[in-house]
């Protein structure tokens, strides 16, 4: 079973938004993100419950994007596919998801897997894009995957209980992280990680343009909280809230 | 010249990091109150390969260096020192003198177990009238038919009564003025191990007294040549000088790390305390000397990679950061105020775990004896 992860390095710590950019300042440590933790962590235990097969992170990022791209391979992924170009910074959702959907051509492998968002622009949206891309069925917000027989079957949990989907191979999935409990590399994953083959590719490697369609025209901070009333429970406190909530017909 | 560590160094310390701060630190006080041996954390830090990180893969280690074993001893101190002491007694006191002066024959039967964490093992030099002054040695071993039968007793050996405990590697008189190193299997007749002892800090970790009664082993369980057992735990403590100074940073680490995100918090008099300059200058110290400690661990551990001698160096480290861990656990608390001396308050157990830096694997004052003689005084 070949098995793709897509993985992104984020910003460790606190974020900061460029002002000069207005992008997200990537200058200072970072970690692979977290949520794709577990996607490899899916990926690992498929690959290994299957007997075989292969495990390959995509990933799009600058070059330093390369040590989260470490981590997973030290967690135990068989090779890492990074593409990074000066003119792919600042891509936004169009262009990066053209450039994973290229590298994901050539590598056709029969599952693609994501986390389900990354921990610094929290847009939740990229595996869709690539999927619509790549023209096959997309599964998001898995909590518990069975892959066997040509398909993916994802359950997930809703409102109301839980929805099962069921798509054909090759397909996309979105893993939540209430998937799994990604495993800490062990120390011969992380000795071992720097001999798997890591490949970094520029745009015209792909021939394809990463540019951003969008332009950020103004930040600003959410506005501060309105006016806050604070209740003291004297036995009646819950009639109170529920008189504050049918005033603003809320209920 | 280049500082920076290889990107295996920087794997290790992001992975004990999260390891030490998503599986440890929400049970260290516990293990601390309840002075109970983290069997479960050995197994899952032996499932990882940190129980025997610098011994080869063949002997089922994990063949990492001692710079990338100073990191984990570091970021494991960082949040708790009991678990620390746990992996760095074992695999430096314990499981080291094997693999240096093991035959072939001792290496296969006792390391696939020892490096991988399966079993443990402990190191016995400490007695009751030989602390600092090892070479007054009074526990005997005397050659009779086949089996050195051993007499005497030792004391503060960490990992020698865990159920996991295989042995304990002890230095015994086998002659006049001659000190030789004997694996002792845990179970054999006339080895009587004490209950845990009770303890200032580390109170997780396991500390016993050994006493041996006409205890026979075969003659074959010797370690290197006979006579050699003094020059051999030399060179031990000297490695072990490494792994404490290493807890000694990672200590100081811990406790500047809880001060700075305490004083950020803490306000008084209308503000955080870290906007005092009283408060800022103790963090700047700390930071200070915490960077200049963990250069000279690690600079004393890239010369052991090396094969250069370290002695002087790993002596050096030790006693610096003994003396740092002191001054960092104590100006840590001092910033705490009221709530570092309760219990629940993680720097009040760094501050209690941080004194037996200043005294195990040579105190500080036999650091400066060991310094001194490396300066030719």
């Amino acid at each position: 079973m070949k098995v793709a992860v897509c993985v992104k390095q984020v910003p460790e710590g606190t974020k900061r938004i460029d002002p000069g950019t207005k992008r997200l300042d990537r200058s200072g440590e970072g970690a692979l993100n977290s949520f794709d933790a577990h996607a490899v962590e899916e990926a690992l235990r498929i690959r290994d419950a299957a007997g075989g097969g292969e495990v390959v992170l995509v990933s799009m990022g600058p070059a330093k994007a390369a040590d989260a791209l470490r981590k997973a391979l030290a967690m135990g992924a068989d090779r890492a596919v990074l593409v990074t170009d000066d003119a792919a910074a600042g891509a936004d959702l169009v262009g990066t998801s053209r450039v994973l959907a290229a590298v994901l051509e050539r590598e056709a492998p029969e599952l693609v897997l994501f986390g389900q968002q990354a921990a610094d622009a929290d847009g939740a949206v990229l595996w869709s894009a690539v999927a619509e891309r790549l023209r096959r069925p997309v599964i998001s917000q898995v909590a518990e995957l069975t892959v066997a027989d040509g398909t993916a079957r994802g359950k997930r949990q809703t409102e109301f209980g839980y929805d099962v989907i069921e798509a054909p191979l090759p397909a996309v999935v979105a893993v939540s992280d209430a998937i799994n409990e990604p495993r800490y590399p062990s120390l011969k994953g992380i000795m071992g990680a720097k001999s798997k083959p890591q490949e970094t590719l520029v745009l015209s490697d792909l021939g394809v343009e990463a540019g951003a369609k969008t332009e950020v025209l103004a930040l600003a901070d959410p506005p501060p909280r309105g006016e806050t009333r604070k209740l003291e429970d004297d036995g009646n406190a819950a009639a109170q809230i529920v008189e504050f909530l049918d005033e603003r017909r809320l209920l | 010249m280049n500082l920076e560590l290889d990107q295996e160094h920087e794997l290790v310390r992001q992975t004990v990091r999260e390891f030490a701060e998503q599986r440890i630190a929400p049970v260290a006080e516990e293990l601390d109150r309840e002075a109970r041996f983290p069997y479960d954390l050995v197994r899952e830090l032996a499932e990882l390969g940190l129980m025997g990180m610098t011994i080869p893969e063949e002997y089922g280690g994990g063949g990492a260096d001692t710079v990338s074993y100073a990191i984990a001893v570091e970021e494991l101190t960082r949040i708790d020192s009991s678990v620390a002491i746990t992996v760095a007694a074992h695999h430096s006191l314990g499981t080291l003198p094997i693999y240096y002066y093991g035959t072939e024959e001792q290496r296969r039967e006792w390391l696939p177990d020892l490096a991988s964490g399966r079993r443990l093992a402990a190191f016995g030099l400490t007695e009751p009238g030989a602390g600092s002054d090892a070479g007054n040695t009074r526990t005997t071993a005397e050659l009779r038919d086949g089996s050195w039968v051993i007499n005497g007793s030792k004391l503060f050996i960490t990992n020698a009564g865990t159920d996991l405990t295989a042995c304990v590697t002890i230095t015994a008189r086998t002659g006049d003025g001659e000190v030789s190193n004997i694996v002792v299997p845990n179970g054999t007749p006339g080895y009587g191990i004490s209950e845990p002892m009770h303890k200032l800090g580390w109170r997780a970790s396991d500390t016993r007294e050994l006493s041996f009664e006409d205890c026979a082993v075969p003659e074959a369980n010797l370690l290197g040549p006979r006579g050699e057992g003094f020059k051999q735990f030399l060179e031990i403590l000297d490695g072990g000088r490494i792994s404490v100074a290493a807890m000694g940073v990672g200590l100081a680490q811990g406790a500047y790390d809880l001060a700075y995100a305490y004083a950020k918090e803490r306000e008084q008099f209308g503000q955080p305390i870290a906007r005092f300059q009283a408060v800022q200058f103790a963090l700047a110290d700390m930071a200070t000397e915490i960077e200049a400690g963990r250069a000279l661990v690690y600079k004393a551990a890239w010369l052991k990679d090396q094969g250069r001698p370290f002695a002087r160096e790993a002596a050096m480290a030790k006693l610096y950061t003994g003396l740092l861990s002191n001054r960092a656990a104590n100006a840590s608390l001092q910033i705490h105020g009221g709530y570092g001396f309760m219990d629940e308050s993680p720097i009040s157990r760094l501050y209690r775990d941080q004194k037996i830096l200043e005294i195990g694997e040579g105190t500080n004052e036999v650091q400066r004896m060991v310094i001194a003689r490396h300066l030719g005084l």
